[in-house]
């Protein structure tokens, strides 16, 4: 299928997956060198997920995410800078340095998280859009969740929510497949996830989570419905992630033949690929676009090398409202 | 103005709702049931099922849509309907509600009013009557109210709502038919404890269901001329040590009454903070008064054994005192 964008939507998808690959790919440096600390879940694999879903929302919508979301964050428009920060510690990050990889939350672009309870997003987005419901406002709130959280009864419970109230809440399952260690099979009686979802009444849509048109295409298709006061949505993207789940995992779970196959369809270089083929980015471009990306890299590990430390006397801070 | 505990519970949410668009009030059976404890009758009618929202027996599922809906600009008052039935909204409670603003670096705010029913003493056995305060009490990030008197039942709702963090409130259910008059200055802050009674022997040291029955040994124990202080708590966090250690200044001894289990309970943290604070100023080692470490039983007699009673009270004070 031709890629149904002009050259610079099309590049500016792309150029948004090179900025998480590289971030990430650097992330992973880091850590090894100590500079991160705690859980660090990298997205790698996963990147056409984000950018086409996040690119088919509006400024005014609200997102909740998981503790993999550094992904999200980028794209809905938290700096490079604050996300690198955060992952150092510090309190020029998007979450003041208390939060970490896991816990990136920012008012501005109304991104809300960064929750690290697998499911517990979900009943928060039904919240907000009952709150936009009660208030008249158009707004949807798109829910990240990854399968394992369909195991959860938060998943049940917010699904049931939704539908009885009819809530404008776009619920979009990054399935990869396996939930840490435990691959799907293992822990569903029902594997196909939109027959789970569609249970509640909810309409469904699956769609190539390596494809990053097919990802925004469903997404605008969902994000359209719930904006149209239609009710909930649930979307399926088919994805897979190229590293461990965190960086402790030593991997038992799946054969390397497995990773490498799914890495034959990675999002990057495939999607570079349509484009050259259609004429609508040249080998430079791709050049310049990857080397931007890596200064804007190199630039937010400068920017939170430098920010400095919170003093430990402001420990207390922020538990309460002053 | 005489009135019940029910209908001061009453009184100030029906002003919460018309005075406050924002507010509305979420549980189960709220609405048409009119609320477990008939705290909402005739809410529905009058304010429509829009802000009188009867939810499904999802706890988890609707007092985590209450901390969205409250980070989405309204003021959501959730019922849960019982503090036993809330440990399966526990996730939300204390991973988002009491965490969130912390682990944002304070840019959002959780402004929830979680209300729900405690305590035993209506033979509802071991799923029905539970006192848990002290675990919600241990959580940062949240404010724990424990409302004893129609007084407090009335005023601590307005305060609770214009909190921009989450407030949870203890209604113990042996205190819905509670009746007396409502005083004139009801209206009363979120952050302090209070005298219930005067006096200079002993301080008994309690909150919520177990009130009445401190104030009741402290009248028996009038009649054998020992003056009897009564703090009641009111909040059980942040704790007003200030109000327990001025008590303690004066009477030097005290007995800490708690409808919860003694291990790990809110009287150790109590009768911790007098030894912090007050160890100079005692003149015995502070007693308590708790549950029996049983779950609540049915049998009728059994559960009276097993909670705080009148007798129980009186023998700890007059032990402390050395009578």
């Amino acid at each position: 299928m031709t890629v149904p964008y002009a050259k610079d939507f099309a590049q500016k998808l792309l150029f948004d997956m090179l900025r998480i690959r590289r971030m990430e790919e650097k992330c992973a440096e880091l850590y090894g060198e100590q500079k991160i600390r705690g859980f660090l879940h990298l997205y790698i694999g996963e990147e056409a997920c984000a950018v086409g879903a996040l690119h088919a929302l509006a400024a005014e919508d609200n997102i909740v995410a998981t503790y993999r979301e550094h992904g999200h964050a980028l794209v809905r428009g938290v700096s490079m800078n604050a996300i690198m920060a955060e992952m150092f510690g510090k309190s020029a990050g998007c979450s003041s340095g208390r939060g970490g990889s896991m816990h990136l939350f920012d008012a501005a672009t109304r991104f809300f998280g960064g929750n690290a309870i697998v499911g517990g997003g979900l009943p928060l987005a039904a919240g907000f859009a009952l709150a936009d419901k009660l208030q008249g406002k158009q707004r949807v709130t798109a829910c990240f969740f990854g399968e394992g959280a369909m195991a959860e009864g938060a998943f049940h419970e917010s699904m049931n929510l939704a539908a009885l109230w009819q809530l404008p809440v776009l619920f979009c399952c990054e399935n990869n497949l396996y939930a840490m260690g435990t691959a799907l099979a293992r822990s569903e009686a029902q594997t196909d996830l939109c027959a789970k979802a569609g249970s509640y009444g909810v309409p469904t849509l699956k769609a190539d989570g390596m494809d990053i048109v097919a990802v925004h295409e469903a997404m605008k298709l969902a994000a359209r419905h719930v904006r149209d006061g239609l009710g909930p949505f649930f979307l399926e993207l088919q994805t897979y992630r190229f590293r461990a789940h965190s960086m402790f995992d030593p991997e038992l779970y799946r054969d390397k033949a497995e990773v490498e196959e799914w890495k034959t369809r990675g999002p990057l270089h495939t999607f570079s690929a349509r484009l050259k083929a259609e004429g609508k980015l040249t080998e430079e471009e791709f050049l310049a676009l990857d080397a931007q990306a890596n200064a804007e890299v190199q630039a937010s590990v400068d920017f939170a090398e430098a920010a400095p430390w919170e003093p430990v006397e402001d420990l207390l801070k922020d538990v309460h409202t002053p | 103005m005489k009135m019940t505990y029910r209908e001061a519970i009453r009184q100030a949410m029906h002003e919460a709702l018309a005075a406050d668009p924002r507010v509305f009030l979420m549980g189960e059976d709220v609405g048409k049931y009119g609320g477990t404890y008939a705290c909402s009758k005739g809410f529905l009618e009058e304010f429509g099922p829009e802000r009188i929202r009867d939810t499904p027996l999802s706890e988890l599922g609707f007092v985590g849509a209450g901390i969205g809906a409250a980070l989405g600009g309204l003021r959501p008052i959730v019922e849960v309907m019982t503090v036993n039935f809330s440990l399966l909204a526990l996730d939300q409670i204390v991973n988002t509600a009491a965490a969130l603003r912390h682990m944002s670096g304070g840019q959002f705010s959780v402004p929830l009013v979680l209300r729900m029913a405690t305590g035993a003493g209506r033979q509802l056995a071991a799923q029905h009557s539970h006192s848990l305060e002290n675990w919600y009490a241990h959580i940062p990030g949240i404010k724990v109210l424990a409302p004893a008197t129609i007084a407090d039942a009335r005023g601590m709702l307005g305060p609770a709502l214009a909190d921009p963090d989450p407030v949870v409130i203890f209604e113990h259910a042996q205190l819905y038919n509670l009746e007396c008059e409502l005083p004139g200055d009801w209206q009363c802050d979120i952050a302090s404890a209070a005298l219930r009674r005067a006096g200079t022997d002993i301080s008994l040291i309690t909150y919520g269901g177990s009130l009445p029955k401190a104030l009741a040994a402290a009248d028996q124990l009038a009649a054998e001329s020992i003056n009897v202080e009564v703090i009641d708590l009111r909040v059980l966090r942040p704790l007003d040590t200030a109000t327990i250690a001025a008590s303690l200044r004066k009477t030097h001894k005290a007995v800490v009454v708690d409808e919860g289990w003694k291990s790990g309970s809110l009287a150790a943290e109590v009768m911790a903070r007098i030894l912090e604070d007050c160890f100079f100023d005692l003149d015995a080692p502070v007693a308590r008064v708790c549950s029996e470490e049983v779950p609540i039983p049915y049998a009728k007699h059994m559960e009276e054994a097993a909670l705080p009673q009148v007798p129980k009270i009186v023998a700890a004070v007059k032990q402390v005192l050395g009578k």
